[in-house]
């Protein structure tokens, strides 16, 4: 199967033809042309590397009413991703290497992206001993990030030892930083509003203090740490002078929380519950600052899809999560791009390049993404149209689930086409299967 | 009014002015009268619906609705409506095509309240939700205060205790401010919420220092539990820093007045001997909360709009 995609402008440069073939980018250049390719008209848009996702909820095995990978899948496909890993929080958890392999072999059965699994770091993630990371990281899955999200490694001495132990398999544990004994009851973020609503507050400390304890561990040890979904200011500076330290850390920050804030939970709807929760606009633009600088690396979904009842609920007894897979990059677009913080190669590395760096999945051979859109790379792409302006309905979603927070706000960016090693995924904005 | 009494951050100062204005042509009413009933809400349904168990709060609104004549339907649901296995909002959808005109909700969450006015086209009174507010109580308690002192406008009212888990300070805090008052609240730092600094009231660690300048003192009930949460040491060191005693009470200005929105916990945060003095007025409350609610029945369900 061959597609040649004509005009595209490829990380926002001048307009280029490019050629896929077995898989691959055959060619890029002028007036490309082929015999038998089938040709897609890219004028005016951008043609960016398939998006990777750090941190997504796939919920299968387990929770298949509200996702499951092949819906995942499509709803990465039409956010423009072409690999999301997918957490460990599934029930059975996937703490073994039986469980990563049957989320991979499904993944594969979905064949819409590449389902890359994260092995929980404890038994259980109950946070006592360690999971077999070593079977995870030598099974068919080939497991690389490890992580209780959901629960923090909230023990020192675990977490040092996890840190420590996935150096052999050069894996990385990725942290849900939060201090449980900081959060119990925890509602939403600590502050006026919180006061005011008469909801338990999530002080920002319990997030900085996990980060800065682990920062100081992970250069203790000489380990990689990768910080989840970062929500404060205060987080943001720990890193920054973390690595200026030149400590091995990255941090991912999601769509939502560069984009909303804590006045969100005023309705108490608790489409808006989260955890971390939404906090306030210095944090909002403290992360946008951090995501523009290079001190966050990456932006990661966390797309949790949750089902009906557990939403249209008191907020106290609500799950927290919202989704983020088909909205990320226009809420990337909106926050960064046309404030002028980010371009279109900034783009490609924070939301290709680097997530695919930490998860390791960016090595030679077709299997890698965050590669260069040059010849000879894996055609894993996808065509933006960033003048296309959208109201978001959430039962035109392909997740399986509808608690999105963007339900009725126009956002900018339409992803028009993903290519999955030169087939298509998506084309005309519409998944292809 | 609007159509829902969700929290007393809601009512503007006409609002709130008319519900006390209401309640006491209420009071005039009724007074001296042997059959102590108006007709105003005839062929009117209100539910109580509790998710927690307030049996004051409950009796207090039943007999409102009862002395306008409505119809009244106690729907308890004690325990969480998740435990119970049906949701809020398939209760509410419930409730709905059972008719019911006004819904007084009490419960556990915080927001409840506002979630339930979502599914329902009557109207929603909130008797209580999480930590949130208490709409009611405030309102019976401004109407104590404006009833013994006279006025709302410039009084000094100090708010003593937990604060941080108080339904009923959030909404006087609200109320009271609207309406003119000076509002202190008094409590160790560990029960005051963080973000109180930007709640238009004033702030003291200090009971002693603020009783001289009170003219209504209002003690939180505090639950001796929350000493195992580290919130205060013990029992005995919360009351001798926070209780308001003989002793403490004899530095109130002459006319000022000792209230509490019960139950108590006497010997905690209140004495006996204070809680039982003419400066109290809790028994007065009590009786106030009927016509308060009366009137917010009243305005919701039958009376002018403005
Ligand atoms: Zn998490």
């Amino acid at each position: 199967m061959t597609y040649l995609i004509k005009g595209a402008r490829v990380l926002g440069g001048d307009p280029a033809d490019l050629l896929l073939a077995d898989g691959r980018i055959a060619a890029i250049g002028d007036r490309l042309s082929a015999t038998g390719a089938t040709v897609v008209d890219a004028g005016g848009l951008v043609a960016l590397p398939g998006l990777v996702d750090l941190h997504t909820h796939l919920r299968e095995p387990g929770r298949e009413d509200a996702e499951t990978v092949e819906t995942g899948s499509r709803a990465a496909a039409l956010g423009g991703f072409t690999a999301v890993h997918a957490m460990a929080n599934t029930d059975p958890v996937a703490d073994t290497a039986g469980v990563v392999e049957q989320v991979w072999r499904l993944g594969r059965q979905a064949g819409l992206v590449d389902v890359v699994p994260v092995g929980a770091v404890t038994v259980g993630l109950r946070g006592e001993r360690l999971a077999e990371l070593g079977a995870m990281a030598d099974s068919a899955a080939r497991v690389r990030v490890f992580s209780d999200d959901g629960h923090c490694v909230a023990d020192p001495a675990l977490m040092r030892r996890a840190l420590e132990y996935v150096k052999a398999l050069d894996g990385v544990v990725a942290q849900h930083a939060e201090e449980p004994r900081l959060t119990a009851g925890a509602q939403m973020n600590e502050g006026h509003r919180s006061a005011r609503l008469g909801l338990t507050g999530w002080p920002a400390a319990a997030e900085e203090a996990v980060i800065a304890r682990d920062v100081l561990l992970a250069q203790h040890v000489g380990a990689r740490l990768h910080v989840c979904h970062v929500s404060t200011a205060g987080s943001v500076e720990i890193l920054r002078w973390a690595k200026s330290r030149g400590v091995q850390v990255t941090a991912e920050v999601t769509p939502h929380h560069l984009l909303l804030t804590e006045a969100c939970a005023e309705t108490y709807d608790p489409v808006f519950k989260v955890n971390p929760p939404l906090r306030t606009d210095a944090d909002v633009e403290a992360l946008r600052a951090g995501l523009a600088d290079g001190t966050i690396d990456a932006v990661a979904t966390d797309h949790a899809p949750h089902a009906v009842e557990d939403k249209e609920s008191e907020w106290a007894q609500a799950r927290p999560g919202m989704l983020g897979l088909e909205q990320a990059l226009s809420i990337v677009v909106e926050t960064l791009v046309e404030p002028g913080l980010l371009d279109w190669a900034g783009v490609a590395d924070r939301m290709s390049v680097r997530p695919a760096a930490i998860g390791r999945l960016d090595g030679r051979g077709l299997q890698a993404h965050g590669r260069p859109l040059a010849p000879g790379e894996p055609a894993n792409l996808l065509l933006l149209d960033p003048a296309a302006r959208a109201t978001v309905d959430p039962a035109a979603l392909a997740s399986r689930s509808r608690n999105s927070p963007y339900a009725g706000r126009e956002l900018p960016g339409r992803v028009v086409a993903t290519f999955l090693r030169g087939v298509p995924t998506v084309l005309d904005g519409k998944a292809v299967r | 009014m609007k159509r829902h009494l969700l929290e007393a951050a809601d009512l503007d100062r006409a609002d709130a002015t008319l519900v006390l204005d209401t309640a006491a042509q209420i009071d005039q009413a009724l007074a001296g009268r042997e059959v102590k009933k108006l007709p105003t809400l005839r062929g009117r349904t209100v539910v109580n619906l509790f998710y927690e168990d307030s049996t004051r709060t409950r009796i207090s609104f039943e007999l409102a609705a009862k002395r306008l004549s409505a119809d009244v339907i106690n729907f308890s649901a004690k325990g969480s409506s998740v435990s119970k296995g049906e949701s809020l909002k398939d209760t509410a959808l419930t409730l709905e095509a059972m008719g019911a005109d006004a819904i007084v909700v009490r419960h556990s969450a915080s927001g409840a309240p506002h979630r339930l006015a979502n599914w329902v086209r009557g109207s929603v009174v909130n008797a209580g939700d999480g930590t949130h507010e208490h709409p009611t109580q405030a309102l019976l308690d401004a109407y104590t205060i404006r009833h013994r002192l006279g006025r709302l406008d410039g009084v000094r009212v100090a708010i003593v205790g937990d604060v941080l888990h108080s339904r009923v300070a959030r909404s006087n805090v609200w109320l009271l401010t609207t309406l003119g008052a000076e509002v202190t609240l008094v409590a160790p730092p560990t029960l005051l919420p963080v973000g109180v600094g930007s709640w238009p009231v004033g702030v003291s660690y200090d009971l002693d220092a603020v009783l001289p300048k009170a003219d209504a003192v209002m003690m939180l009930r505090v639950q001796a539990e929350r000493m195992n949460a580290s919130f205060f040491p013990s029992a005995r060191e919360y009351s001798r820093r926070y209780g308001l005693d003989a002793r403490r009470m004899a530095a109130l200005p002459d006319e000022a007045i000792v209230m509490h929105p019960g139950p108590m916990n006497r010997g905690m945060e209140i004495a006996a001997d204070v809680a039982d003095s003419v400066r109290s007025t809790i028994v007065e409350q009590v009786g106030n909360g009927v016509s308060v609610r009366m009137a917010v029945l009243y305005l919701l369900l039958g009376g002018s709009t403005r």
